[in-house]
């Protein structure tokens, strides 16, 4: 990551933050939406390139916006920086205690026990009256730094925090991308076992990709919170699981601007598609998948790669 | 001198099945030690049992000085002692460079995973030990291509250079020359001596093929049913008269009066 | 005494329709490595359908016996349409890939068909309650009882000897063990794959509508029915072993006892107790109760 290139990106999102004032509100809503789900998604890259899909992200999802809504609500806070701060250390902590169990199962059983985790928040949710039961609770409007932007100043401000959070990810998901344990995904991919024969635990590595992925994912869920002023149990769904792997398909594993910009594709393609056949906008969503899985593999990045060197080893034995 | 390796009473037995009895050695450094024996004699559990890959239900080993009985691969392996593997573990997707430079950061960085996050994979120092290692062991035309295309042999290499990035005071061959044609086994094991010989390694090497034994080893244990029957130079250990038994079949006596072992019984 | 007897009750005809959902789900996996996530809608299509049918059939005030009949064909048909489409069409292309790549184009599927259940019937729910209410009920100690439920339990302890049966006696069912065991194998061994892939698929789909169907007379048919299904059945066939009989009659078993007692003692745990099941046999058999499979644990 060369300074011209942080450079470059703080150009391209200071230039995105100044032209709000002349975009449309219902643009930036969707642009900053758009935004949380990138997060969650670069946490998504980081374990995909590990060979690991889970199923259940929702959970750290989830627990980063009820932390906004909850520390709103039962400790009276407002400020948006304190409160995204709060959302991405207990989603960090969650992920740090299941990890303990997750970081030990791989492939299929990663994914069912991600799953299983994140239905089980669900599951308390919906049945707690104290955490808004089905109708969730409502997120009252946040403060800046003491200032109290209202109206559509409430939205800019939280579009440049969103623009914000966004350069911070970028910055330090590639930072751990190009570190030791980032460059060591492929090979744990290919060869768990040799990794550990070259002194280093595999387990903890994963260990640390489910927490660092868990923050992203809890920021995501704090900024999608406060954007929406609303959490529900919804948020903890498999289906919305479900929803961040398949912009995480779309983007690819390849780098950390794909995941906006596929959230960013995603959130278009989704509005199109609700305008031109609101029966059917799942359908369409559903038939993207399809062709990118089937015909774009590039877009699966590193699930393929896994499949070619299987069949690449199995060709040179 | 106290030796480098020391191994004392060791033991294995996986329920009824005894894998491995009383066996003692001790070996200095700068050895180079063959390890030969019948499959299921015992010579993989002892390796196993040495690298952390299995706990000794018996015995101690030690290590400069220090007990590492029971310890996982890992840390033996951060403490020093590596292995390469009968079938060349290497990462296939990465090419021959990268996946010595996995090796080579890995052992850089130590084995914290904090640590691991937070130093740069290319560096300096990780590139120039890898390209050390891509000389030592003579793979240079292999560089940039990917471990998955790699004739047998270079990936043998390659298992064994990765298994160096550490600069491991005792490194364990399993089978180095196993599945390589006869025709380059030698020149392989010319190869992996010179660049070991050159870091100072102690060697073991687990090997059927006794003409490479008797090139190359110091010293030759022989296993049979658990335990150790021989342990000396290869004239001697490969004369025993147990060891033409169980192991290696009959003397052959080649024209200018030099003894070789024929083909081996593998039981 | 009333409460033990009404969670057993309970968890008797909720295990029933956890079995006959996951069965066909639990093969499908077994079979073919494909965790299918279209099964959902194989029950959503299965529900519809037999709504739909029973709809018509009872406007045309036919004999009540003939609405039982109805249900089942209602669920055969689509199922046989639906599996057969997916079979050939789409899944034909995904054999042999990555498991969890599988997941995602049955996701996928899943998505496109819950739109199309949508365009076909709309967004309108469907009550279709003539079967059920029909049937009548007793009470037992004071319990209410319907004798659609116990029907249902019936049936599914019908479908779980015919099954039993037909793995362990018939020759379709050795093949499809052997399949299971271990494909590449039964291959060699001379076993048509490919098209135990393709019946192994239609019976599944044929399964996970009839779950759909004989839970239409129960409930309002809504759409959003597929998804909340296919997590529950999930839960079922992790807990049971992904590809076992057995697995999913207990599993199914677990999973309704479970939910009754949470039911009827601390409902705030009703949903969180089935996957903290789920998640227990994960943690301490991640294969599932009955599977020999492998896990990849390190």
């Amino acid at each position: 990551m060369t300074g011209l290139r942080i450079l470059l990106g703080a150009l391209i999102l200071g230039g995105l933050g100044a032209a709000a004032p002349f975009t449309p509100l219902w643009l930036i809503s969707l642009v900053t939406l758009a935004m949380s789900t990138g997060l969650v998604v670069c946490g998504l890259i980081i374990l995909w390139r590990g060979g690991l899909v889970p199923f259940g992200q929702a959970l750290f999802f989830a627990t980063g916006a009820y932390t906004v809504a909850l520390s709103g609500r039962w400790f009276g806070m407002t400020d948006a920086f304190l409160l995204v701060a709060l959302a991405v250390i207990m989603a960090a902590l969650v992920a740090f205690v299941v990890g303990f169990l997750l970081a030990q199962y791989r492939e299929i059983f990663f994914a069912m026990l991600s799953l299983a985790l994140s239905m089980i928040l669900y599951g308390v949710l919906v049945k707690s009256e104290t955490l808004g039961s089905t109708d969730g609770i409502n997120v009252a409007q946040a403060s800046f730094l003491g200032m109290k932007p209202r109206g559509p100043g409430y939205t800019f401000a939280l579009f440049w925090l969103a623009l914000g959070m966004v350069f911070s990810a970028w910055l330090g998901v590639s930072a751990y991308l190009n570190s030791v344990a980032g460059q060591l995904a492929g090979a744990i991919r290919d060869n768990e076992i040799r990794v550990e024969y070259l002194g280093i635990s595999v387990t903890n590595l994963v260990h640390l990709k489910l927490t660092i992925s868990a923050a992203l994912a809890g920021a995501g869920g704090g900024l999608a919170a406060l954007s929406i002023s609303h959490v529900d149990p919804q948020m903890a769904y498999w289906t919305t699981s479900g929803g961040f792997v398949f912009v995480t398909i779309l983007a690819g594993a390849a780098s950390v601007p794909a995941a906006f910009l596929g959230a960013l594709l995603f959130e278009i393609v989704r509005t199109i598609a609700v305008a031109l056949l609101p029966g059917g906008w799942q359908l369409i969503l559903g038939s993207v998948l399809l062709l990118t899985i089937l015909f774009v593999p590039e877009g699966l990045g590193s699930l393929m790669i896994r499949k070619r060197a299987a069949v690449a080893e199995k060709g040179a034995a | 001198m106290s030796a480098l390796l020391s191994v004392k009473g060791l033991e294995k037995t996986f329920g009824q099945v005894v894998a491995a009895r009383d066996i003692n050695v001790d070996v200095p450094q700068g050895q180079t030690i063959g390890i030969i024996g019948a499959n299921g004699a015992g010579k993989t559990t002892f390796v196993n049992m040495i690298t952390g890959h299995l706990t000794p239900s018996g015995g101690t080993i030690q290590f400069e000085g220090s007990d590492i009985t029971g310890l996982p691969s890992r840390k033996i392996m951060r403490l020093g002692i590596a292995r390469s593997f009968q079938v060349a573990q290497v990462f296939p997707t990465f090419s021959v460079f990268e996946n010595l430079c996995a090796a080579t950061a890995i052992a850089r960085s130590g084995s914290s995973v904090i640590g691991a996050a937070l130093s740069r994979f290319v560096s300096a120092g990780t590139s120039a030990d890898a390209e050390t290692a891509i000389s030592q062991f003579q793979i240079g035309q292999f560089r940039d291509a990917l471990a998955s295309t790699l004739p047998q042999g270079v990936r043998k290499l390659l298992d064994i250079a990765m298994a160096t990035a550490g600069n491991p005071r005792v490194l364990l061959l399993d089978e180095p020359t196993s599945g390589i044609s006869l025709e380059e086994k030698f020149g392989l094991m010319d190869v992996i001596m010179g660049a070991l010989k050159a870091r100072g390694t102690t060697i073991l090497f687990v090997e059927h093929d006794m003409e490479i034994v008797q090139r190359f080893a110091d010293r030759v244990l022989a296993f049979y049913d658990g335990t150790v029957i021989a342990d000396g130079s290869p004239a001697e250990a490969l004369g025993d008269e147990r060891v033409r038994e169980f192991i290696t079949g009959t003397l052959i006596r080649s024209k200018d009066g030099k003894l070789s072992a024929g083909r081996a019984s593998h039981a | 005494m009333i409460t033990v007897i009404a969670i057993v009750t309970d968890g008797l005809v909720y295990a029933a329709w956890l079995f006959v959902v996951a069965i066909g789900l639990t093969l499908i996996f077994g079979v073919m490595k494909i965790l299918n996530v279209a099964h959902g809608a194989f029950y959503a299509f299965g529900a519809y359908a037999a709504a739909t049918a029973i709809g018509l059939y009872f406007d045309r005030g036919w004999p009540v016996a003939g609405g039982y009949l109805v249900v089942a064909t209602a669920a055969i048909a689509i199922g046989l349409l639906m599996g057969y489409i997916l079979e050939r069409v789409f899944l034909r292309r995904v054999y042999g890939k990555d498991e969890v790549v599988v997941v995602l184009i049955t996701y996928a599927l899943f998505l496109i068909l819950e739109d199309v259940l949508i365009l076909i019937w709309g967004t309108d729910g469907r009550s279709a309650y003539q079967p059920y209410t029909e049937a009548g009920s007793f009470t037992v100690g004071g319990l209410p009882l319907s004798v659609y439920d116990i029907g249902l339990v019936g049936f599914a302890g019908l479908l779980a000897i015919v099954a039993s049966y037909t793995i362990k006696k018939t020759t379709f069912g050795r093949l499809l063990t052997a399949v299971i065991y271990d494909r590449e194998t039964a291959a060699a061994f001379g076993v048509d794959v490919s098209r135990v892939y393709t019946v192994t698929f239609l019976v599944g789909a044929v399964l996970g509508a009839l779950g759909g169907a004989l839970t239409a007379p129960k409930i309002s048919v809504t759409p959003g029915l597929g998804v909340e299904v296919i997590v529950l059945a999930f839960a079922v066939v992790a807990i049971g072993g992904m590809g076992s009989m057995e697995g999913a009659l207990v599993g199914a078993l677990i999973v309704g006892l479970f939910r009754a007692g949470a039911v009827h003692l601390i409902p705030q745990l009703e949903l969180f107790s089935i996957y903290a099941v789920m998640a227990l046999v994960l943690v301490f058999r991640p294969q599932g109760l009955f599977s020999r499979a492998q896990p990849r644990k390190i």
